[in-house]
């Protein structure tokens, strides 16, 4: 069992300003599942995806305590280079944010950025990561139109794509289809089934349908506390916490 | 080594941004090192208020021009800032889309044109109109007012223009929902509102009248004296420099560099005042 | 008491719809009469002449020559501080002393009149730095002139860029200056580029802060270390020494065009930015 694990997050607390987001977290990811962390707006969902990644370093006069492990090794390793560990746990965003660039460039911008990799191998690693997000076909005739001129759900998908062409081992979604429509939501959902045969997946759902939907393992979060974490099929059909229940039955939320 | 790497931009821009500012630092201590000395010389006192300037004979008051400034900037203020809030208020509330397209631009090619075609125009028109006119030899505080209010314009009402536009929409919505009209909102609720960008957009623009040289040497008359009414020339603190420096050696030299540490002082307080201003509203 | 609303009404919207027309008519007057007495000198070989007799006869070659070097020189040392100002201040900094102090300091030096940068670029620059009246002085102090507004507008530039692309291009695992180059940089360049412009105008529109470091020698300038004479500092000898109307309106009616050229271009970058955001 203890292989399968990705990440650990340790009594993970999280402050900004003074004010505390996150209590004490303990939860395990575990590999080529798909896992959602859900709950009510400003929960602190949003902020433990970000600190996966350590893109909350962004913002100014935030403090963490606790740690996070990835493969048995910790995120805040001072050795450990930043940049590759977002490249390792690549992100998608709630609002399909492509930059103002083209079809192609958006997708090749994380390849591009490390040299390695010579033109044409960049060129296959974009197609193979538009492929994976099911975005090829509807756009191999226009790789290099800009990339703001795709649909909202083609957006989000070229998001995916970029995020896939990272090659990264861990991919996180932050409510990503909570502005798309059903057949969008549809088809990025049948990815990342496909998907999780080779990254982890972590998921923020918009919704607890989504939830239900899609995710192998849930946890619950209200309030920057953790309340309960466990499969599907614990979490949704059988919550041991009466919070569980009431949010997922939607008492309220 | 890496950390160091990843930063080095950082620092590099850093490097920048500290030599930009020095400039400020430069600037303030060439002209006060080259200015002090003739102050301390002839005294701050008998500098500033002092009625006579005579260069030849050794003597340097400036407060002829200190009046000549205020006046010739109290004008523009005068002129200039009504008709500037005017046409804030006519670009934000009353202009059809068709003429703020054309009105916007204009303004912004008010600002842009040369201050010294300002001043021939003035010189060409405003000098002989007055003239022939009201009296007096025409080159006069009246007319350096009257191009300074214009040259003012653009700042007036490009500032103000902006701190009107920056108030919520509900302000305006709430009051014509209560029953106010269009004018007794903008009366009674927007230019309130928007009463510390205006302000500081006045400010601002009084700065610019104090500051301008080239447009007033043409048309204020650059006499050393006492003016008596709006008619009679005077001579301001930057047209004493302008005029003068050409072919100022010297003690003299250093005089008109003093009379340049007069004019950075008064520049920096309405500078510092009007930054205050709209920081304190946007802290709000 | 209704009654006396809508009079009221009536009346300050006459006295704004005045204010504003006033300010238009002006405007069209300075810039007709400047044309109409200025356009008809504007001839191949006013552009192409040197002057002569001092301005009284020939073109104004080498004072077209010499405004270009100066702002070339201007821009040269401005642009890469101002935009590098820009970026720290937008991109590397929160609210801090240093930012508080810079901030200060560029806005500060955006309202110093002119004529003060001409007293500093020539006790600094001509004097001190024993640079004698030349373009090289007079770039320079016109730099320090421009720096405040190429600042400002590029910071603005900066900041308008939206965070999410920021976000996104760390979430790819770029550097900062990787973001910063690949991403931040392209989305501002409009912005920045009107600045650069903007600054353009200033240079070649500004006399105070060049008669006293450039000088204003007439013949054509061979290097930076030659004295030269601006077109507005040429116009203004013509105009308030009376050597030559017919010269003084030819080189005014250029630099209006100039002026004009430059704003439409700078309205035209603005509106393609708009639409171009707009479409998104």
């Amino acid at each position: 069992m203890s292989e399968n694990i990705k990440i650990e997050i340790k009594n993970f607390s999280f402050f900004y300003h003074k004010k505390q987001v996150i209590y004490d977290l303990n939860l395990k990811i575990r590999k080529n599942e798909i896992t959602s962390i859900f709950g009510p707006a400003n929960g602190g969902v949003t902020t433990l995806l970000r600190s996966l990644n350590r893109l909350c370093e962004l913002t100014h006069d935030i403090r963490t305590e606790g740690d996070i492990l990835i493969d048995g090794e910790s995120i805040f390793n001072p050795d450990l280079s930043v940049t590759d560990l977002r490249r390792k746990v690549g992100m998608v965003f709630e609002i399909p944010a492509p930059l103002p660039i083209s079809i192609y460039d958006n997708v090749a911008y994380g390849p591009k950025l490390s040299k390695k990799k010579s033109r044409s191998q960049i060129a296959d690693v974009v197609e193979q990561a538009l492929k994976q997000a099911a975005l090829w076909d509807e756009v191999k005739e226009r790789l290099k139109a800009p990339a703001i001129s795709l649909s909202g759900g083609q957006q989000q998908r070229l998001c995916i794509a970029r995020v896939l062409a990272l090659q990264p081992e861990v991919i996180m979604l932050d409510r990503a289809c909570s502005g798309l429509d059903p057949i969008s939501t549809a088809k990025i959902e049948e990815s990342l089934i496909n998907l999780k045969e080779e990254f982890t997946i972590i998921i923020a759902p918009h919704n607890v349908q989504q939830a239900i939907r899609i995710s192998d393992w849930a946890a619950f979060m209200l309030m920057g506390h953790l309340i309960e974490a466990g499969t599907n099929t614990e979490v949704f059909s059988s919550p041991k916490d009466q919070r569980t229940n009431d949010y997922v039955t939607g008492r309220f939320g | 080594m890496r950390k160091f790497k990843e930063n080095l931009p950082g620092y590099i821009f850093l490097l920048l941004a500290l030599s930009s500012i020095s400039a400020l630092a430069l600037i303030t201590g060439f002209i006060v090192v080259r200015g002090a000395p003739i102050i301390t010389d002839v005294g701050l006192k008998e500098f500033v208020f002092g009625m006579s300037w005579a260069p030849s004979l050794g003597e340097y008051g400036i407060f002829p021009m200190i009046i000549g400034t205020v006046s010739v900037a109290l004008g523009a203020g005068l002129i200039g800032v009504p008709i500037g809030i005017c046409c804030s208020i006519f670009l934000s509330e009353f202009a059809p889309p068709v003429i703020t397209t054309i009105f916007r631009p204009a303004i912004q090619l008010l600002a842009g044109i040369p201050s010294v075609v300002y001043g021939f125009w003035g010189l060409i028109f405003i000098v002989p109109f007055i003239r022939d006119y009201l009296g007096g030899p025409g080159l006069s505080i009246l007319a350096a007012s009257i191009i300074l209010a214009i040259m003012i314009l653009p700042t007036v009402i490009s500032i103000s223009e902006v701190s009107l536009l920056a108030l919520p929409k509900q302000y305006k919505e709430g009051a014509l929902a209560l029953g106010l009209t269009h004018w007794q909102t903008i009366r009674f609720v927007m230019l309130p509102a928007a009463k510390s960008g205006i302000v500081a957009a006045v400010i601002l623009g009084i700065g610019r009248a104090i500051g301008e040289t080239m447009a007033v040497i043409m048309i204020v008359g650059n006499a050393v004296a006492m003016p008596e009414s709006i008619l009679d020339p005077v001579r301001t603190l930057t047209t004493n420099i302008g005029i003068e420096m050409g072919y100022a050696t010297g003690v003299h030299q250093e005089a008109l560099f003093a009379t340049g540490i007069v004019l950075f002082i008064v520049i920096m307080i309405l500078n510092a005042t009007a930054q205050y201003i709209t920081r304190k509203k946007s802290k709000k | 008491m209704r009654l006396n609303a809508r009079k009221k009404e009536y009346i300050a919207k006459a006295m704004i719809w005045g204010a504003a027309m006033s300010v238009m008519i002006v405007l069209v007057a300075i810039i007709l009469y400047i044309l109409i007495r200025g356009l008809p000198v504007l001839s191949f070989s006013f552009l192409t002449q040197n002057p002569y007799n001092m301005g009284r006869s020939g073109g104004i070659a080498s004072t077209i020559v010499g405004t270009i070097y100066i702002t070339v020189v201007a821009l040269l040392i401005a642009v890469p501080f101002g935009i590098g100002t820009a970026f720290y201040l937008a991109e590397y900094t929160r609210d801090s002393i240093i930012t508080r102090i810079i901030r200060f300091s560029a806005e500060s030096l955006a309202g110093i009149p002119s004529i003060i940068y001409g007293l500093f670029g020539y006790i600094f620059f001509v004097i001190y730095l024993g640079m004698g009246w030349s373009i090289l002085a007079g770039g320079l102090t016109l730099a320090f002139m421009i720096l405040p507004t190429i600042i400002r507008t590029s910071e603005e530039a900066i900041r308008a860029v939206p965070q999410i692309y920021r976000e996104s291009s760390f979430s790819l695992g770029a550097t900062k200056w990787q973001t910063i180059i690949k991403t931040v940089f392209p989305s501002a360049i409009q912005g920045i580029v009107n600045g650069v412009i903007l600054s353009v105008g200033r240079c070649i529109a500004e006399t105070a802060a060049v008669i006293f470091t450039a000088g204003s020698v007439l013949s054509m300038p061979t290097s930076i270390f030659d004295s030269t004479r601006t077109m507005a500092v040429h116009f203004f000898i013509l105009a308030s020494e009376g050597v030559s109307m017919q010269n003084a309106f030819g080189t005014a009616a250029l630099l209006i065009i100039l002026i004009f050229i430059i704003n439409v271009g700078v309205n035209s970058l603005v509106n393609r930015f708009i639409s171009k955001n707009q479409k998104r």
